[in-house]
């Protein structure tokens, strides 16, 4: 199966380790990756911060660069809905709308992409320790995959997963959210730290990469001991 | 009580509303043990989505039909012996409720809880005129007996007090003497409160839904209060958003289903009445009836991009999701309106001077839209207020739209792009101490405040990938 990576901007400039895990993982699983180069970012900054001319140049650039593949695959939950939310924004536009939801078709999160099309539950990874998974909001509400991490994670040898108290909640990244409205993402993100500390976990796992940056950076300000993985790096691991 | 409930800025607000740990406290244990309920309730009717899609219907239905219904609902009422008035703003609204209550030559009014009346400052006019108002909601009169506090929530108004505040209120301004038990205290109350409904000659009730086709107005409470407001005073005045209406009885039991176990979590509450204008056969109902129907900017946002927070039914179902909410409370929104639902309602109200930060005061997490039974896309329409700040009032920040400028054009040229990526290492040298930036600059500022900042990685992933094609990346 062929397949085209979106490995979204942070991944590609702060955390290439989890772009490698995912191209292990999906090798591994028989598929044949590529990487078109001129794919950017996805907009989500510009279009969540209002503003939408910006986004939507973009977001043609997404289109265009994806235009001819068989599957976009992505390991973030919150790019990949910015991706579905693309004919929304495109609305009768003639030019682009009919194009934008070609992509949205063919555009799946990481762990949805392995259990809804490749139709795989057990990655065959190894990790040994406790767990607890954060939900990201976009991934869990607007996407509308819920199980599919879950359902990996529970097939990883030696791993413990603990259910993460108010776990609905969001941890306060929300993008420029974060920086925009700091004291309130303080008090969030903050309450999501208090919750994987009374998990006890070794790890916070999550879909997003977002959601770790800020829930990490949170946890190595205060001096706290729990580590946060990827779900690319928790199932690339062996 | 206008609208808007505070002169101090928005950060202002916040800040206060963060180190109130009581209120924090109060909020978090309320969301929590409504959020358990509002599933459980949805869960054992069973479809929620299909109910849910039903509830949009009907709202939609009704808005784009409401000349027609209004018009109806108004005929009904007339024809029942009532008086209906349009007030097309709220000191309209005000003014016919003050022009009544001096014909009555009434003393005395007694209520029951209503956000529309809150809107439109009606308490405060009529007690212009020397009348006395008392709110008979218990949290409504917690509120007012404690200094005419504001509400902090549409439908629990006093959810951030915990209950030896309250009981700390009733010793100091009502002499009460006993425990901070519930049941005490309101016991209490309703003995204060049974004079009060007898002694009133005017009732005001909010309109949970007015009934087209019957004339008459739905009322929804757990206390009973506004059965007593609308059985004992012998004039009764309804006042209602101009969006609150449904067509028939039939509409009407589904709204009501949904409401009732968005908003706290129960198949109905305890209280669901309909009333209105006495019919000539009946013995017992008001000798004089009002409706007043209150468009107030209503029908600005009617037929326009934010057309949807019309179909709102005010269950708060939204607001007990937010986690915003959640760590600022009610009165850090500054409005009458608070958490989701407030952030999108108050601007349109109130206008972007008051009310701008609001839209901005989310993470977009989308709790509060796919807690809507309504399913009024909330987020969505968070951000298009931010669309409109920005590209129609023009009212971002300068820094920041050059900075979106230079986004649109990074992000749309994959050149322009990989250079700066590559740049970053470089770039951000000079703040990077060892794996992390510590202390930001520019929009890193208030990143790093807080929390720490990975240090752009020395190799790209897609100078891995490009690596690893050739067969030499790991």
């Amino acid at each position: 199966m062929k397949v085209s990576l979106f490995i979204t901007c942070l991944i590609d400039t702060f955390q290439p380790n989890v772009g490698k895990a995912t191209v292990e993982i999906l090798e591994r699983l028989g598929c044949e990756v590529s990487f078109p180069t001129s794919q950017v970012c996805c907009g989500q900054p510009a279009y969540n911060s209002g503003y939408v001319t910006e986004a939507k140049q973009a977001a043609k650039n997404m289109i265009q660069t994806f235009e001819h593949v068989e599957y976009v695959v992505t390991p973030s939950g919150s790019c990949a809905t910015m991706f579905h939310e693309y004919p929304h924004i495109f609305k009768g536009d003639v030019q682009w709308e009919e194009r934008a939801k070609r992509l949205a078709e063919k555009t799946y999160e990481l762990t949805q992409f392995i259990v809804e099309v490749l139709k795989v539950t057990d990655v065959g990874a190894r990790l040994k320790g406790k767990a607890t998974y954060h939900t990201s909001c976009h991934m869990t509400r607007l996407l509308d995959v819920k199980e599919a991490p879950f359902t990996l994670l529970s097939n990883v040898r030696e791993l413990e997963v603990e259910q993460l108290p108010n776990a609905q909640n969001c941890c306060g990244f929300g993008g420029t959210f974060s920086v925009k409205m700091m004291p309130i993402s303080e008090q969030m993100v903050d309450e999501k730290v208090e919750s994987v500390e009374q998990t006890g976990a070794d790890y916070l796992i999550s879909a997003d990469c977002g959601c770790l940056m800020n829930i990490g950076g949170r946890i190595e300000r205060l001096g706290k001991s729990a580590r946060v993985l990827h779900i690319a790096e928790v199932l690339n691991s062996r | 009580m206008s609208m808007k409930i505070s002169d101090k800025k928005f950060n202002e607000r916040i800040d206060k509303g963060i180190q109130d740990s009581t209120m924090r406290e109060a909020v978090s244990t309320a969301q929590e043990r409504l959020y358990t309920r509002r599933l459980a309730a949805s869960e054992e009717l069973g479809n929620w989505e299909e109910w849910r899609d039903l509830g949009e219907q009907i709202r939609q239905h009704t808005l784009e039909n409401l000349d027609y219904y209004l018009m109806q609902l108004s005929e009904n009422v007339t024809k029942r012996g009532g008086h209906v008035f349009f007030a097309k703003t709220k000191e309209d609204a005000a003014q016919y409720i003050k022009e009544v209550a001096e014909k009555k030559q009434a003393k005395k009014v007694v209520k029951s809880k209503s956000m529309v009346t809150e809107e439109i400052e009606m308490n405060k006019t009529l007690e212009g005129i020397g009348c006395e108002v008392i709110e008979s909601d218990l949290g409504e009169y917690i509120l007012q007996v404690d200094d005419h506090e504001p509400p902090s929530h549409i439908v629990a108004p006093a959810l951030h007090m915990k209950k030896e505040q309250i009981r700390d209120v009733f010793q100091e301004k009502l002499g009460y003497g006993k425990s901070e038990d519930p049941y005490e205290m309101t016991k209490f109350v309703r003995k204060i409160l049974r004079e009060k409904f007898l002694e009133a000659e005017i009732g005001v009730t909010g309109c949970n839904f007015a009934v087209a086709n019957t004339g008459s107005i739905c009322l929804v409470t757990n206390e009973g209060n506004a059965d007593l407001v609308t059985a004992i005073p012998k004039t009764q005045i309804a006042v209602m958003g101009m969006e609150r209406l449904v067509p028939t009885m039939e509409e009407l039991d589904v709204l009501v289903g949904l409401l009732c176990r968005s908003a706290v979590g129960q198949k109905l509450t305890s209280y669901i009445t309909t009333v209105g204008p006495k019919y000539e056969e009946e013995a017992d109902g008001p000798e004089e009836f009002h409706l007043v129907i209150v468009d107030n900017g209503r029908s600005e946002i009617l037929g326009s991009e934010f057309q949807q927070v019309l179909q709102c039914i005010r269950c708060a179902a939204c607001i007990n999701v937010c986690p915003v909410y959640r760590h600022v409370g009610g009165h850090s929104y500054g409005s009458i309106y608070p958490g989701p639902i407030g952030a999108v309602l108050s601007p349109l109200l109130g206008g972007y001077d008051d009310y701008k930060e609001l839209p901005y005061a989310s993470s977009l997490c989308a709790a509060c839209t796919d807690a809507c039974p309504v399913k009024i896309p909330l987020h969505e329409l968070l951000l298009k207020h931010r669309q409109v700040i920005v590209e129609k009032e023009g009212r971002a920040p300068l820094a920041e739209k050059l900075a979106m400028k230079m986004f649109g054009m990074g992000a749309s040229s994959a050149a322009l792009y990989k250079l700066g990526t590559k740049m970053a290492p470089t770039a951000m040298m000079p703040i990077v101490s060892g794996d992390r930036v510590s202390k930001g600059v520019g929009p890193l500022k208030n990143w790093t405040e807080i929390r720490e900042f990975p240090a752009p990685s020395k190799e790209r992933f897609r100078d891995w990938f490009d690596d690893h094609k050739k067969g030499g990346g790991k």
